[in-house]
């Protein structure tokens, strides 16, 4: 089985990188192999990047609270970038409320603060063997 | 799959980044792709850029590429990083560097981690660079680990090799033993901003002298008169390219117009007399080399049953055995059981 591919951006204007560094460690720890893209990514860049990285996943880092503008608009992008098929998995603090709609905007991963890392993992672990299986049919 | 090589001859994006993923995972198909691939490819200029870590490579890289594209020149880059040996994983933050390129339709930048190969690229750069190749970009700048030794491989692969020094990190010595300098055509000192450049610039200009075998070429060229080849065009003249030191401030874009200028000149050099034909040709053998040293293992390991193997090393743990002998054994025993090996 060849690594799985992760991008993790942050996009908006916050400038902690923190959280995303911790997780792009786990990742690797894991055996992933993680494309680490830095601070203030625009929707585009995120999406460009995913299509020339050919990622699994993409992981977003939002602190700014944001998030409800930010992840539509780069859900959209990567469906323009023929890349409906991946995975959009969001960390950082998002309210409960927002969760729901969330979800709609075809978010597959809401990560508080303190979800532990396995949590995370073994959710990119299962969305990609999802589609692994998918692509078999 | 012929949707693929066309799409990737096409330099469709999309394409481009799966053909990458085949080949990289060495997936089926992946040497059907190669093969459809091939003809289309030797057109691109392919430079290497190695150098320790945090020298500014990915900083040089993506002002290099910038610079290239004012040019109207399409760049693909190729960005190594190391996989951890502890967990198969990686992380790869190259592109933090090259945001200035976001965008911009002319350049496609891949990611790729070395997946346990030593030497200071992928096992599947070589081929990654074929790909990007056909999908028609120009220049191919690809970017080694920067292990800062043994980054053989790049030599092997690329036209033109940079290698990069900062001021500061105690690399004098470094350099030598590394045998880093027998791989640069040209000698980058980034960060020349910053204190201490003049000392790197003038200790890599003295080793150079010391020990570059082109110095050492004209030395006997000259009956023992050590010439001083401040000026590369000079070089060319001379048949023997004595590798340029040039400062550059990669993050603010100082230096890069006589970097590419000196990148230009190296061209031309190889350019004469056939020594690109006959770099490539190198190349080719030593590819061809490598992947029938793979492919006879592979084959071999294959064959040879598991419990012989685990007796062979058994024995040559009780020294009863020496390895030169169980090699020769295990290749008589195959040989002659395996015909087709021959
Ligand atoms: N002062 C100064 N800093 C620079 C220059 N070029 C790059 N840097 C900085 O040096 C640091 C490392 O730069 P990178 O381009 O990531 O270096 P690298 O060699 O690609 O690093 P690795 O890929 O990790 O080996 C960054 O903080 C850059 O901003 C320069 O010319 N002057
Ligand atoms: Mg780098």
């Amino acid at each position: 089985m060849p690594a799985i591919r992760v991008l993790i951006a942050k996009p908006g204007l916050d400038g902690h990188d923190r959280g995303a560094k911790v997780i792009a460690r786990a990742l690797r720890d894991a055996g992933m192999e993680v494309i680490y893209t830095g601070l203030r990514q625009t929707p585009e860049m995120i999406a460009e990047a995913a299509l020339q990285e050919d990622v699994d996943v993409v992981g977003l880092s939002i602190l700014s609270g944001a998030h409800m503008a930010l992840v539509p608009r780069i859900r959209e992008m990567l469906d323009a970038n023929d890349l409906k098929d991946v995975p959009l998995i969001i960390g950082g603090i998002i309210p409960d409320d927002d969760k729901s709609a969330l979800t709609a905007m075809g978010v597959q991963g809401i990560f508080g603060p303190g979800t532990s890392t396995e949590t995370i993992v073994a959710r990119i672990q299962e969305l990609v063997g999802a589609k692994g299986e998918a692509s078999l049919l | 799959m012929n949707e693929l090589i066309t799409g990737v001859i096409k330099g469709e994006r999309r394409a481009i980044a799966r053909a990458l993923t085949v080949v990289e995972n060495e997936r089926d198909g992946a040497e059907m792709l190669l093969a459809a691939l091939f003809p289309h490819t030797g057109r691109a200029q392919i430079i290497g850029i190695t150098g320790a870590p945090g020298t500014g490579k990915s900083t040089l890289v993506s002002a290099l590429a910038k610079a290239y594209r004012a040019q109207q020149q399409t760049v693909a880059i190729i960005a190594v990083d190391p996989t951890s040996p502890f967990s198969g994983g990686a992380i790869m933050g190259d592109r933090i560097r090259m945001r200035d390129l976001a965008g911009d339709p002319g350049v496609f930048i891949r990611s790729m981690a070395t997946r346990g190969n030593l030497g200071g690229l992928a096992r599947a750069s070589r081929d990654a660079i074929r790909v990007l190749d056909a999908a028609g970009f120009e220049l191919i700048l690809v970017e080694t680990v920067g292990a800062g030794q043994s980054e053989v491989d790049i030599a092997r692969t690329a036209q033109t090799t940079l290698v990069v020094e900062a001021p500061g990190l105690g690399d004098d010595v470094q350099a030598i033993k590394a045998g880093i300098l027998e791989i640069a055509d040209i000698l980058v000192v980034n960060k020349a901003d910053k204190p201490g450049a003049d000392s790197t610039v003038s200790s890599l200009k003295a080793m150079l002298e010391l020990g570059h075998p082109a110095a050492r070429e004209q030395m006997v060229a000259h009956h023992g008169r050590i010439l001083h080849v401040q000026n590369p065009a000079a070089a060319v003249e001379a048949r023997f390219w004595l590798p340029p030191v040039l400062r550059t401030v990669a993050s603010e874009g100082g230096g890069i117009p006589e970097l590419m200028q000196a990148i230009a000149q190296h061209r031309a050099h190889l350019a004469l007399d056939g020594a690109l034909q006959s770099l490539e040709k190198q190349q080719i053998e030593i590819e061809l080399h490598d992947r029938l040293r793979a492919a006879l293992i592979a084959r071999l390991l294959a064959i040879i049953p598991q419990e012989m193997l685990a007796d062979m090393i058994a024995r040559i743990q009780a020294r009863t055995l020496d390895p030169h002998a169980a090699v020769q054994q295990l290749l008589a025993a195959q040989v002659s059981q395996y015909p087709d090996l021959r």
